[in-house]
C-alpha cells in the first residue's frame, strides 16, 4: 500500500502539441500492491500521461523513475522490457490466433529451435488458471468473449512486463459479471506485488476495486487521494472543478406534451433485424429505449433512418406517408441520427470539425449547392460555443479530439441541420462525466425547444432522467412500455430482466 | 494560416521536387531550357514535357478523384485504347468531328459508369472491378480497330493532338484546362468536400445523407472522361489508333502521379494541382532520361531510382526526422517552460 | 489413346473455325498464336489465300496468345487427321509432347515465323526471316545511297531485350562496319510504338540541334518511323530529305509516307510464311522430298521507286 516503496514515479512530467499543453508539470506515483485509479475527463491528460509512461510519447520535460531509476522507453514495446506493460479497452491481440499462441507470440517456449504445440498449450493453461480462467486455449482468441480477450491481454501483459500494468478503460465493453471476474483478477494481481493503474469512467468500478484515485483536469494534476477520504461527490468535484448539479429525479418525467403524434410507425420492421413494431411520437417528447446489447436497440434506429430499410410497415409524419429507404430519405423527412460507434459510422476522422459539422447540412442541400465558406466557418463557431466543444480551432482534424467532443461534433451535426426528431444511440457512451451532463442537458434543451428525441442508452439513470416514456426492448421486439411516473431503474431492470425468468421458465 | 499559404504549403514540396529533376536535366543536357518559336508553335525540351506529359497528366485528374475516394482505376489506359480507337474509326467511317470526339467521349463516359456500377453498387472492390475492363478493355479496342493500327486523316482531329493554338500544343491546352475546370467544379461545389468525406469514412458519410454511391460513381465517369480525352490526344498525335500499345501501363504513372502529389491512397484529403504537377515530374524524368543519352538498357533503372528517392523523402518516417533535426538547433519550447511544482 | 480421345473433346472448344474436310483436297491445320498485332493479322490473310490458290481445305485456329489453347489446337488437327500441321509457336519450349504425338501419327508439322526449342527431328522444316539479315539489307542500303558521304545516324531501337531488337541492331552495325562515313550517334528504344517512335525522336532533333545534326534515321520498324516522320515534320523538317528514314517490315502506312516522299526504304518481313511452307510440304508429299530445316523467306528491299502506292493498295485488305 501507500507505505511501500514508490514502484513508478512520475516527477513534474510535461507534453505538449502545437496550439495545447496537454500535460502540465504532472506528479504521479504509483506505490507496489496497490490500484490506484486515474481520473478525469477526455481530455484531462489521462491517454498523455499514460503515453508518457510507457514511451508512446516522449516528454517535453520531467522525470520518470522506475524503482528509482530514472527510464526513458522508446516505446511501448521497450518499457514492456522494463517492466511497464499496458492494456487497452481495444484488446490489441491477433483475433485468428489461438488463445495460447497469442499469449506467448514472440515468446514462445522452444524445443530444438522449434516452436513446442503441446508445451505451449501445456504453459499456456498453466498461467491462465492463476486468473482463474479455464478455457480450450487452442481456440481462436476472437471465439471468447472481450472479456476472456481482456484477461489473455492482461496475463500475457504481466507475463512480459511484471512490474506495472497499465489498465486503459478495461471495463468499457464487458457486462457486471465479465467486470467482477476482471476484478478478482486485478486484486489477485495486487496481491502479488504488482502497482495497477487503472482508468475507467464508471465511478462505481472505481470506488470497489481501487485503493487511492489521482484526478487530472486541464493536463494539471488535481489531487490524488485515498479511496477511503473521498466520497462520489467530492470526487465529481475535484474532476470537474464546479459543483454537479445533482439529477434527482428518480422517476420518469410526467410533464409529457399533449398534442397528436408527430410521427407514426405502424408494423414497421425489418425481418431478421426487428419485429414489426408500432410507435408514434409527439413533438417535444422524449423517448427512451432501454434493453441489453444486441436486443434489437440498434435494429430499431438503423431501421427508422433507412440504414436498414424496413420491409414491412410504413411511417407517417403529421399524417403523411413518408419514403425512409435510405438516411437521405430520413433526413429529408428531417430525421438526425447519432450512432452508437462514433469512430466507424460517426466522425468523419481526417476531415476539420467544420466539415464534419456542416456535412449533413451540405449533403442534404446537394452538392450543387455549396454552403458558402463564411456561412461554414458560422456554423461551426456557433455550435463550438454553444456544446462548448474544446479544441484549439474548428480546422482541427475531428478525429484528434476526445470522445465527448467528437460526440458533441456528432451532436452539432444533425443540430445544424433543424431536424424535428433526432435518435441518438449511446450519445453518452465512453465520454467523460461533464460532457455526460452537458449531453443530457442538451437533450432537456432540445425537447423543452419541441425536437422529438429517441435516445438508447445503457444507463438506466440517464433514461429516468430524460425521458417520458421508455421502450424496452429484447430478442428483437419491443416488449414494455412505461410512461411517466411508470418510470424507474427497477421497472425497466424488470422489464428487461423478465426475459431471463421466461426462458427460464 | 489563411487558405492560400495553407495551398503553398501543400504544393511545396512537388513543385520543390520538380524543379530539383529540371535543374538535374539542365546539368546533364545543358540546352534544355532552350525554348523558341518553330512552324507557329512554341519549340523546345519544356514544351516536350508539357505536351508530352498531357495523356498522363490528364488521367491523374481523374485518378485523384478516384483515390480521394479510396478507389482505383486500373482501367484507364485501356479506356483511352477505346476512346482513342473510337475517335479513328469515327474519323475514318467518315463522320464529322464534333460527332467523332461526341462518341469517344460517350465510350470513355459508358467506360466509367461500368466501373462506377461495379464499385458502388455491386460492391466490388475498386482494384478488382476495375481490373475486369483493364483487361477486356484492350480487346474491345481491338475489336473496333480490327487488330491493326486504325490510321485516319481527319485534320480537324489531327489538330487536337499536334496542333497549336497562339503557339501553345494543343494537348497542353487541354490538360491544362481540364485541370482547371475540375478543380474549379470540385472546389467550387461541396463535390470535393463530399468525396473527401466518402473517401475517408464511407459509412459514417452515408449516415449522414451523403449521396455516396452516385458520388462514387461520378467519380469513375470523371475518371472516364479524362481518359477518353487522353485517349483522343494519343491517337491524334499518331494519327492513328493503336489498341495494342496506346495507353499501356500508363495507368501505373497516373496512379504514381497521383502519389507524388501527395493524395494518400486511403483517400480522403486530395489535390489535383498537385496530382498534375506529380505527373510533370514523370514526364520531366521520362524527357531527361531521353536527352541524356545513356543506353535504353539504363531507362527503368534511373526512373526507378528517382521515384524512390521522391517516395523516400515523402514518407512519413522521413518527415518527422526532418521536423526533429530541424528543431534540434533551436530551443525546444519544453525545455524553457517553467515547472511548476 | 486417351491422349487423342481428350484431345478430341478440348479441341472441339477452342477450334470453332474447324470446318469439314473436302473430299479430295488437302487438308492441313494452322495454329495461329492470335492477332497481337497488324503482321499477324497480316499472316493470317495471306495464308488463307495461299491455301485457297492450291485448293488447300485450311483449318485455322486462333489461340490468343495461349501455348496450351495451341496445343489443344494441335491435338484436335491429329485427332482428325490431317495432312499436315502449321504451327506459329506462341512460345519456344514445351513442345516435345504434342510433337512427337504428331510424328507419331505421320503428320509433318511446319513452323511459321518463330522457331521451337525441341528436337529437330520432330518437326519437317521451319520458315521464317532472318532478323539480322533485315538490319543487314537497311544497313547495306544506306551505304550505297550514300555513297561515302558523312552521316550522323540516329536509331530508334525495338523493345528493350526482345530479339528483333537485338538481331536488328546487329544487322544493321554489320553492314556499316568499315565505312567510317556513318556513325551512329543516339540509340533509344521506342517500343515498337508509334507514340513512343515520336516522343524518342522529339528528343533526338533536341539533343541534336534541332536535327541539323541528323542525316538518316533507322527504325526497328515501320510504326516507330511512322511516329518519328511526324516529329521531323512538327520540327519543321523534311523527313526523306533533310533526313532520310529507313525501317523494316513493309507495313501499309509506310508506303503512304514513301509515296508522300517522307519514308525512303523498308525492308519487308513478309507476311507470307505460308507459301514456302505449302510449297516444301508438296514437294514432301510428292516424292519425300527433304526440304531444308530453316528456309528462310526474302528479305526484299523497298524504296520510293518501287511504285508505293501499288505496295499500299496490295497491302491495305491484308488486315494489318
Amino acid at each position: 500500500m501507500a507505505e511501500n516503496p514508490p514502484l513508478l514515479r512520475a516527477e513534474a512530467v510535461s507534453k505538449g502539441f502545437p496550439g495545447t499543453i496537454a500535460l502540465d508539470a504532472v506528479d504521479f506515483t504509483l506505490v507496489a500492491g496497490e490500484v490506484h485509479a486515474l481520473l478525469g475527463e477526455n481530455g484531462a491528460g489521462k491517454s498523455t500521461l499514460i503515453k508518457c509512461l510507457t514511451g508512446a510519447y516522449r516528454r517535453d520535460s520531467g522525470d520518470v523513475l522506475l524503482e528509482g531509476q530514472l527510464i526513458h522507453p522508446r516505446d511501448p514495446l521497450d518499457a514492456q522490457g522494463l517492466g511497464i506493460g499496458t492494456v487497452y479497452q481495444e484488446v490489441n491481440l491477433l483475433p485468428n490466433l489461438t488463445v495460447a499462441e497469442n499469449l506467448f507470440l514472440g515468446h514462445q517456449p522452444r524445443r530444438f529451435g522449434f516452436v513446442s504445440q503441446g508445451r505451449l498449450k501445456s504453459q499456456a493453461r498453466e498461467t491462465l488458471s492463476h486468473y482463474g480462467l479455464n478455457i480450450d486455449v487452442s481456440r481462436n482468441l476472437d471465439t471468447y468473449s472481450v472479456a476472456v480477450q481482456q484477461i489473455v491481454a492482461i496475463a500475457r501483459a504481466v507475463r512480459l512486463s511484471g512490474k506495472v500494468l497499465i489498465l486503459d478503460e478495461p471495463t468499457a465493453s464487458l457486462d457486471a459479471h465479465e467486470v467482477q471476474m476482471l476484478f478478482e483478477v486485478i486484486r489477485t494481481l495486487k496481491r502479488r506485488g504488482l502497482g495497477i493503474v487503472f482508468i475507467s469512467h464508471f465511478l462505481d468500478q472505481v470506488f470497489d476495486v481501487s485503493d487511492r484515485i489521482t484526478v487530472l483536469r486541464n493536463g494539471r494534476l488535481v489531487g490524488t487521494e485515498r479511496v477511503g477520504d473521498l466520497d462520489r461527490m467530492k470526487l465529481v468535484n475535484m474532476m470537474l472543478g464546479r459543483e454537479l448539479e445533482q439529477e434527482t429525479r428518480v422517476t420518469g418525467r410526467t410533464d409529457a406534451p399533449s398534442g397528436g403524434p408527430h410521427l407514426t410507425f405502424e408494423r414497421f420492421g425489418r425481418s431478421g433485424r426487428m419485429a414489426p413494431f408500432d410507435l408514434a411520437v409527439r413533438r417535444g417528447e422524449v423517448i427512451g429505449m432501454a434493453g441489453l446489447l444486441g436486443s434489437g436497440r440498434t435494429e430499431t434506429a438503423e431501421a427508422i433512418f433507412g440504414v436498414t430499410p424496413h420491409d414491412s410497415g410504413d411511417a407517417r409524419k403529421d399524417g403523411e406517408r413518408i419514403d425512409l429507404k435510405s438516411p437521405r430519405d430520413a433526413v429529408a423527412a428531417g430525421f438526425g441520427f447519432s450512432p452508437e460507434d462514433r469512430k466507424t459510422d460517426g466522425i468523419i476522422g481526417d476531415l476539420s470539425i467544420r466539415e464534419n459539422i456542416v456535412l449533413a447540412l451540405q449533403a442534404r442541400a446537394g452538392w450543387s449547392r455549396p454552403i458558402p465558406p463564411r456561412r461554414q466557418v458560422e456554423l461551426a463557431d456557433q455550435f463550438i460555443r454553444r456544446l462548448d466543444i474544446r479544441t484549439s480551432d474548428a480546422e482541427k482534424p475531428v478525429g484528434l479530439l476526445s470522445g465527448g467532443n467528437q460526440q458533441k461534433v456528432m451532436l452539432a451535426r444533425w443540430l445544424a441541420t433543424n431536424p424535428t426528431f433526432l435518435v441518438l444511440d449511446e450519445p453518452t457512451r465512453g465520454i467523460d462525466v461533464g460532457a455526460h451532463a452537458e449531453i443530457i442537458r442538451l437533450i432537456e434543451e432540445l425537447c423543452a425547444q419541441g425536437m422529438s428525441l429517441l435516445v438508447i442508452s445503457s444507463e438506466l439513470d440517464e433514461l429516468v432522467a430524460y425521458s417520458h416514456r421508455v421502450i424496452v426492448v429484447r430478442d428483437r421486439r419491443h416488449v414494455a412500455e412505461l410512461a411517466g411516473a411508470e418510470i424507474t431503474t427497477d421497472s425497466i431492470v424488470k422489464a428487461i430482466a423478465s426475459h431471463e425468468a421466461e426462458q427460464q421458465a | 494560416m489563411n487558405g492560400a499559404a495553407r495551398f503553398a504549403r501543400r504544393i511545396a514540396p512537388q513543385l520543390a521536387i520538380l524543379a530539383a529533376i529540371l535543374v538535374l536535366i539542365s546539368i546533364v543536357f545543358p540546352g534544355f531550357f532552350e525554348v523558341r518559336i518553330a512552324n507557329g508553335r512554341l519549340y523546345g525540351s519544356p514544351i516536350d514535357i508539357l505536351n508530352r506529359g498531357a495523356p498522363v497528366a490528364l488521367l491523374a485528374i481523374g485518378m485523384t478523384l478516384v483515390i480521394a475516394t479510396r478507389g482505383i482505376d486500373l482501367s484507364v489506359g485501356a479506356v483511352m485504347a477505346i476512346c482513342g480507337a473510337t475517335a479513328a474509326w469515327g474519323s475514318t467511317e467518315g463522320y464529322a468531328l464534333p460527332a467523332t470526339l461526341a462518341l469517344s467521349i460517350a465510350a470513355g463516359l459508358a467506360c466509367g459508369l461500368w466501373n462506377g456500377f461495379l464499385v458502388a453498387v455491386l460492391r466490388i472492390q475498386p482494384i478488382v472491378a476495375t481490373l475486369i475492363l483493364m483487361v477486356a478493355g484492350r480487346g474491345i479496342a481491338q475489336l473496333i480497330t480490327e487488330g491493326a493500327i486504325l490510321t485516319f486523316n481527319q485534320e480537324g482531329l489531327i489538330f487536337i493532338g499536334s496542333g497549336s493554338i497562339l503557339t501553345v500544343p494543343t494537348p497542353v491546352i487541354i490538360w491544362m484546362i481540364a485541370g482547371l475546370l475540375f478543380t474549379l467544379v470540385v472546389r467550387w461545389t461541396a463535390l470535393g468536400m463530399l468525396i473527401e468525406a466518402i473517401g475517408v469514412n464511407l459509412r459514417a458519410s452515408t449516415l449522414a445523407g451523403v449521396n455516396s454511391r452516385v458520388l462514387l460513381i461520378a467519380v469513375y465517369m470523371a475518371s472516364g472522361l479524362c481518359a477518353s480525352f487522353a485517349g483522343i490526344i494519343a491517337a491524334a498525335d499518331i494519327r492513328g489508333a493503336d489498341a495494342n500499345n496506346a495507353g499501356l501501363w500508363l495507368e501505373l504513372d497516373a496512379i504514381l502521379a497521383v502519389v507524388i502529389g501527395g493524395t494518400s491512397l486511403l483517400g480522403g484529403r486530395f489535390s489535383i494541382l498537385a496530382s498534375l504537377i506529380g505527373a510533370l515530374i514523370i514526364q520531366a524524368m521520362n524527357t531527361g532520361i531521353l536527352l541524356s543519352g545513356f543506353p535504353p538498357e539504363f531507362n527503368l533503372i534511373i526512373k526507378a531510382l528517382i521515384v524512390l528517392t521522391i517516395l523516400v523523402l515523402q514518407s512519413p518516417a522521413t518527415r518527422t526526422a526532418a521536423i526533429f533535426f530541424r528543431r534540434q538547433p533551436g530551443t525546444d519550447p519544453a525545455d524553457t517552460r517553467t515547472v511548476t511544482p | 489413346m486417351l491422349f487423342k480421345m481428350a484431345g478430341i473433346s478440348a479441341g472441339a472448344l477452342v477450334s470453332i473455325a474447324l470446318m469439314s474436310s473436302g473430299a479430295l483436297a488437302q487438308t492441313i491445320g494452322f495454329s495461329q498464336i492470335g492477332s497481337e498485332s497488324g503482321w499477324r493479322a497480316a499472316e493470317t490473310t495471306v495464308t488463307r489465300q495461299e491455301a485457297e490458290k492450291r485448293g488447300i481445305d485450311l483449318k485455322f485456329a486462333d489461340a490468343q496468345q495461349k501455348q496450351e489453347n495451341q496445343i489443344k489446337a494441335l491435338r484436335s488437327f491429329i485427332a482428325q487427321g490431317v495432312d499436315a500441321i502449321l504451327l506459329a509457336p506462341v512460345v519456344a519450349t514445351g513442345w516435345d509432347s504434342v510433337l512427337e504425338e504428331a510424328k507419331e501419327a505421320e503428320i509433318p508439322v511446319v513452323l511459321l515465323d518463330r522457331m521451337v526449342d525441341s528436337s529437330k527431328d520432330l518437326y519437317l522444316t521451319a520458315v521464317g526471316s532472318d532478323l539480322v539479315h533485315e538490319g543487314e539489307v537497311a544497313g547495306n542500303w544506306l551505304v550505297d545511297t550514300l555513297a561515302g558521304k558523312q552521316c550522323n545516324v540516329v536509331e530508334l531501337q525495338g523493345t528493350t531485350g526482345s530479339s528483333p531488337a537485338i538481331d536488328r541492331k546487329t544487322g544493321f552495325e554489320n553492314a556499316i562496319k568499315g565505312h567510317d562515313n556513318i556513325k551512329i550517334t543516339r540509340s533509344q528504344t521506342g517500343d515498337f510504338t508509334r507514340t513512343k517512335g515520336k516522343e524518342v525522336m522529339e528528343s533526338f532533333l533536341k539533343a541534336e540541334g534541332g536535327g541539323a545534326n541528323i542525316c538518316a534515321l533507322y527504325a526497328h520498324n515501320d510504326d516507330m518511323a511512322v511516329g518519328a516522320i511526324q516529329a521531323i515534320k512538327e520540327a519543321g523538317l523534311k523527313p526523306g530529305t533533310d533526313i532520310l528514314v529507313v525501317s523494316i517490315d513493309a507495313v501499309p502506312d509506310i508506303f503512304v509516307a514513301m509515296a508522300a516522299g517522307e519514308a525512303n526504304a523498308t525492308v519487308e518481313l513478309t507476311p507470307n510464311m505460308a507459301g514456302p511452307a505449302f510449297d516444301a510440304l508438296a514437294a514432301f508429299m510428292k516424292d519425300g522430298t527433304m526440304p531444308e530445316k530453316f528456309i528462310q523467306t526474302e528479305s526484299k528491299l523497298y524504296t520510293q521507286a518501287d511504285d508505293p502506292k501499288g505496295e499500299y493498295e496490295r497491302r491495305k485488305d491484308l488486315g494489318y
